[in-house]
């Protein structure tokens, strides 16, 4: 239940906190090197391991961070995800805004004139 | 008497560490935002605090969404880094000063801040980072530090207020401790960005200028906005603020901006940096228990006076 709906933000609440703990838990467990060579060298046995759903494992393979957030990943979380994949915070908002990563980058220093 | 000398805001922005490791202060890129500690580095080094009370929001080092408290109080003599998932490079730990981390949780606990207490907690780049922009270099930081964490990032989040007052408690409570000690609160985080969603690269100069404006001025006015409200001018990690309200709180005295820095973008974020001085008020004692206190500080007594008085038996009314 969302009282207040702000366009293109969500935000994550217990809704989101239920439904993307699995994710979130593996997304934590980035935070070791060990780990994250674990999932680089067996990804969906990796995902099967934290006990992701069939929703989560999709968006996982598909690097689509939208999906990833709809599934109840966390944005600070997902980073670490990202992370592996070599991808910044400017990537990921590109992706998620339909931009590209120049224009992207453009729109944040036109925000600051 | 511990004095506070002032407040520190800080963008604490995860690249902000990679381009220290790199030297990369003097780029065209970075030196806009990096010049804006020069004026802070002088007031640092004429005010000479000896301890940072950091308030701060952890992004999944110490605390993991399974158990995340809204507020938490370090109580521990060291604060270590660790790997966070993301290349930043591993920071130096940071000394803590657990007798003074143990005197605010008495307070806040007496002042009905339900806190969660830490005596093991590390520390992530929100806190790491503004401490190697406020004091960089080589060598052991030259403050202990007393980190507060605030969630900002598991909705519900603690109102504007309750940031505000929780600050104004941490504030309280070192004017009535007894050391002599100079203090500085630091609040970490913002101004506006956001990461997720289609509103992802979403800045709000106007609003962070007021944000700026008002908080040295009159916080209290900032409180009139609910969190989604919050989130919705400033981007759902603009939300950070709340660490800047809760350290603005801490500033009992007659408050007067002293420095900003504001510059656009770091990264996908409005990095902003401010001074806010401190001139402490003639006072007798601040402390919010309600028993005796010992003459001229406390150091805690008034927590165990306050339960001694109330297991006193209610006078009986004639």
């Amino acid at each position: 239940m969302r009282h207040h709906a702000i366009p293109g933000t969500p935000l994550f609440d217990g809704a989101a906190a239920q439904k993307g703990l699995p994710l979130n838990r593996m997304c934590f467990s980035f935070n070791s090197a060990a780990n994250r060579d674990a999932f680089r060298r067996d990804e969906a046995a990796y995902c099967r391991k934290f006990g992701l759903t069939p929703e989560q494992r999709e968006a996982v393979a598909e690097r689509d961070v939208r999906k990833l957030i709809a599934a109840g990943g966390n944005i600070y979380y997902l980073a670490k995800l990202a992370g592996i994949f070599g991808l910044g915070v400017q990537d990921i908002g590109a992706q998620q805004t339909g931009m590209s990563v120049d224009a992207f980058k453009a729109k944040l220093e036109a925000a600051g004139r | 008497m511990a004095r506070i000398i002032g407040g520190i805001g800080t963008t604490h922005v995860p690249s902000i560490g990679k381009a220290i490791a790199d030297g990369k202060q003097n780029d065209p890129y970075w030196s806009p935002f990096f010049r804006g500690f020069d004026r802070v580095h002088q007031w640092l080094a004429r005010e000479k605090p000896d301890v940072a009370v950091v308030f701060y929001n952890d992004h999944g080092l110490n605390f993991f969404l399974d158990k995340l408290p809204t507020f938490a109080v370090g109580a521990a003599g060291e604060y270590r880094n660790e790997d966070e998932g993301w290349g930043i490079p591993v920071s130096k730990s940071a000394a803590g000063d657990p007798d003074l981390s143990w005197h605010l949780i008495n307070h806040l606990v007496g002042d009905g801040f339900d806190i969660t207490i830490c005596q093991d907690m590390l520390v992530d780049h929100a806190v790491t980072i503004p401490m190697a922009l406020m004091w960089p270099g080589e060598g052991a930081w030259p403050v202990r530090i007393v980190p507060i964490s605030i969630n900002t990032v598991q909705h519900p989040l603690p109102s504007l207020a309750r940031c505000l007052n929780l600050g104004r408690s941490v504030g309280r409570a070192l004017d009535a401790c007894d050391k002599d000690i100079k203090v500085v609160v630091v609040g970490t985080g913002g101004l506006s960005h956001q990461l997720d969603g289609e509103r992802a690269g979403f800045i709000n100069k106007e609003f962070d200028l007021l944000c700026m404006d008002e908080l040295a001025r009159n916080p209290d006015a900032l409180t009139r906005y609910t969190i989604p409200q919050f989130i919705e001018l400033a981007g759902a990690q603009g939300v950070e603020f709340l660490n800047w309200m809760a350290m603005r709180g801490a500033l009992t005295g007659t408050v007067s901006e002293a420095h900003r820095n504001y510059h656009i973008p770091i990264s996908n974020t409005a990095a902003a940096t401010m001074v806010l001085e401190n001139v402490p008020v003639a006072k007798a004692h601040a402390c919010t228990g309600k028993g005796a206190h010992g003459e001229g500080g406390c150091s805690g007594n008034c927590i165990k006076n306050t339960i001694a008085e109330a297991r006193k038996p209610e006078p009986v009314s004639s």
